[in-house]
């Protein structure tokens, strides 16, 4: 009984010092924090990672650009990286909730594709790195709608076969960037003109739309229960997979696009961590990682070639050279009541 | 028991429903005098505008202009909601009498089934209901399949399945207090009126039913409130081609990022609840004297 005690005592002796050094090991590489969106973080890229430096990667997750917001400008400390969508990125450094990390400068920065090396919410790579980005436009089904698709106007001002067939997204940003995309005026526009036109071209459409709902969209499109529907790039090319009648359509009047980014918080404790993370994400083989996880498109050149043709190689992955994408900023208050006003108006 | 003793006991429930029922509502309330924060929140100084949104709106050139919209958007919930509790009566009725007229097993076996569904994610429920009702949808298969249509009804994306949706998920909050308040029905009072010639008719009108209203009061209020406030059904169901109370509230805290004006509809749904409460209790008290 003694010797089995003794036995054991020295195990548990044993499995305290090996933890303690395996801790030490892991203490000296240190932590990451990330918070991003929910299920928005690739496993394998994140088990890459520690791997390859031997950092421990905790996630935290927000539902919402506000959220993310009013939880950092509270004082909110202990994140060193986050992930945040454009239009928000001018917010938070306008307020002084991100630090500068000189992306620009980091080794793998070469990798960027050219034209998202100046991104206009950060056009020096001062604060943020891409993550992954995707373009907003709408997807039809070639085999009932026979007309042309070169052009936003069968989406808004749509053919008479197409009444209760059209879909839209159920958030009212998305679908007035659009519309103002369409009518060729200014994002966030609070011109009262400009709000007539926009407001009389989303009345005129309602008969034609069956429903408004970002849900669901892939199923409502396979179903074919809606022939046309607002869509991004991503969904509508997990959509063709499933029927290949269905295209994604580059616009001539442009699409909207969006991107999200990584950026590192001013009160980030482990900062050489967050840099040796941005970096990382900028290797192709890495960020091609989320993409499989995601389903969207990468800014870093490369990347897509280590994807599946039939997804890397797609149309709804590689937009055409000359389309005219328009990122919405995030708009002032005056804006965000006029487009309330509209969207309540239209669905009273 | 001495009175400090009852005052220990009873002050975890208090405690309870102090910080989670009390004060958030003080809150809602108080948020709804104030003014938005740009980016969701709010700020000083408070005002009224909240409340003067109901009627009036700022016009795309600034000027203050009346307009019904939201005023057609409660009117709209609350019709819904007095409709869905109306149906749930007119079909939870009969089903509670059927219950309590069976076995005492059979009636352990269709109570279980009354509370079924809850062991089901409402959200899960109410998509089912998309699949059973859309174009290329169950229902319309099987009345083409029939022979009975050609092209598919439109069923899904109106009020007639917002509707659809409110009874299905709120059925059993009407069907269980009915069918508590009827268990307890003395079975030779039925007997006895029969036996002086009191037809089916008469019986469910001089018997059951003045013994099943305070179950039917009970049951209309849990169905009518929760009814009321729903976006789960509205949203998917209607399409978000209509809006109602509960899908405005919930845009006015994310999209529209105007957190007073939320917090001034939620305080409005709860008046008109509170409302339906106190009439309700007053009948009551009517009653027993």
């Amino acid at each position: 009984m003694t010797k089995w005690k003794e036995g054991f005592s020295s195990l548990a002796l044993a499995a305290a010092i090996l933890g303690a050094i395996t801790t030490t090991v892991l203490a000296d590489a240190g932590e990451l924090h990330i918070y991003n969106w929910t299920d928005y973080t690739s496993d394998e890229m994140i088990k890459k990672f520690e791997a390859e430096t031997g950092i421990k990667v905790t996630i935290d997750t927000y539902d919402s650009n506000e959220t993310a917001l009013a939880k950092l400008s509270s004082g909110a400390a202990g994140y060193d990286v986050m992930i945040i969508s454009n239009d928000f990125v001018p917010i938070f450094v306008k307020q002084k909730l991100f630090q500068e990390v000189d992306a620009g400068a980091m080794p793998n920065f070469k990798n960027v594709d050219p034209k998202w090396q100046h991104r206009p919410w950060d056009p020096d790579a001062k604060y943020t790195v891409p993550w992954v980005w995707g373009t907003t436009s709408y997807s039809v089904d070639t085999a009932v709608y026979k007309g042309p698709t070169d052009s936003l106007k069968p989406l808004f001002d749509p053919p008479a076969e197409l009444k209760g067939k059209v879909g839209m997204f159920g958030s009212p940003t998305e679908v007035i960037s659009l519309a103002l995309v369409y009518l060729g005026k200014d994002q966030c526009n609070s011109n009262p003109a400009d709000l007539k036109e926009l407001d009389a071209l989303l009345e005129a459409q309602k008969p034609f739309v069956k429903v408004y709902n970002s849900d669901g969209i892939v199923e409502r499109q396979v179903a074919g229960e809606t022939v046309m529907h607002e869509q991004w790039s991503g969904k509508a090319l997990a959509t063709r997979q499933q029927k290949s009648t269905i295209k994604y359509v580059y616009p001539k009047e442009g699409a909207v696009g969006w991107m999200d980014n990584v950026a590192v918080p001013t009160t980030a404790p482990n900062l050489d961590n967050a840099k040796k993370f941005l970096n990382f994400l900028m290797d192709p083989e890495n960020i091609a990682l989320q993409q499989k996880y995601t389903g969207y498109q990468s800014a870093i050149a490369g990347s897509n070639k280590l994807l599946a043709p039939d997804i890397g190689g797609s149309p709804e992955f590689n937009p055409p050279a000359d389309l005219k994408i328009t990122f919405a900023p995030s708009c002032d208050e005056k804006a965000i009541r006029a487009y309330d006003r509209i969207w309540t108006n239209l669905r009273q | 028991m001495g009175p400090n003793r009852t005052w220990l006991l009873i002050a975890p429930a208090m405690l309870v429903i102090g910080v989670f029922m009390v004060l958030p509502l003080f809150l809602a309330v108080g948020y709804s005098f104030m003014t938005a924060n740009p980016y969701g929140g709010v700020t000083a100084p408070a005002t009224f505008d909240a409340y003067l949104q109901f009627l009036y709106q700022r016009d795309f050139d600034d000027s203050l202009v009346f307009s019904p919209s939201y005023a057609l958007i409660i009117l709209r919930s609350v019709y819904l909601a007095i409709a869905t509790t109306i149906i749930c009566l007119v079909l939870g009725l009969p089903v509670a009498w059927y219950i309590v007229c069976q076995t005492p097993e059979r009636r352990r076996i269709l109570l279980f089934a009354v509370t079924l569904p809850f062991w089901i994610n409402t959200l899960i429920r109410t998509y089912c209901w998309i699949l059973i009702l859309r174009d290329e949808g169950l229902a319309n298969g099987a009345l083409r399949h029939a022979g009975i249509i050609s092209d598919p009804l439109p069923l899904l994306y109106n009020d007639g399945s917002i509707l659809l949706g409110l009874v299905y998920t709120f059925l059993p909050f009407m069907v269980l207090p009915i069918y508590s308040t009827l268990e307890r029905i003395d079975p030779r009072l039925i007997e006895a009126a029969h036996d002086l010639y009191a037809g089916r008719a008469a019986v469910f009108r001089r018997i059951v039913w003045p013994l099943a209203r305070p179950g039917a009061l009970a049951g209309a209020t849990l169905v009518f409130a929760p009814a009321l406030g729903s976006f789960l059904a509205p949203d998917l169901l209607g399409g978000g081609k209509k809006l109602l109370i509960g899908s405005l509230i919930q845009m006015q805290f994310t999209s529209s990022r105007n957190w007073p004006f939320g917090a001034a509809l939620s305080t409005v749904v709860t008046v008109v609840v509170l409302t339906v409460f106190v009439i309700r209790s007053r009948r009551v008290e009517e009653e027993r004297r």
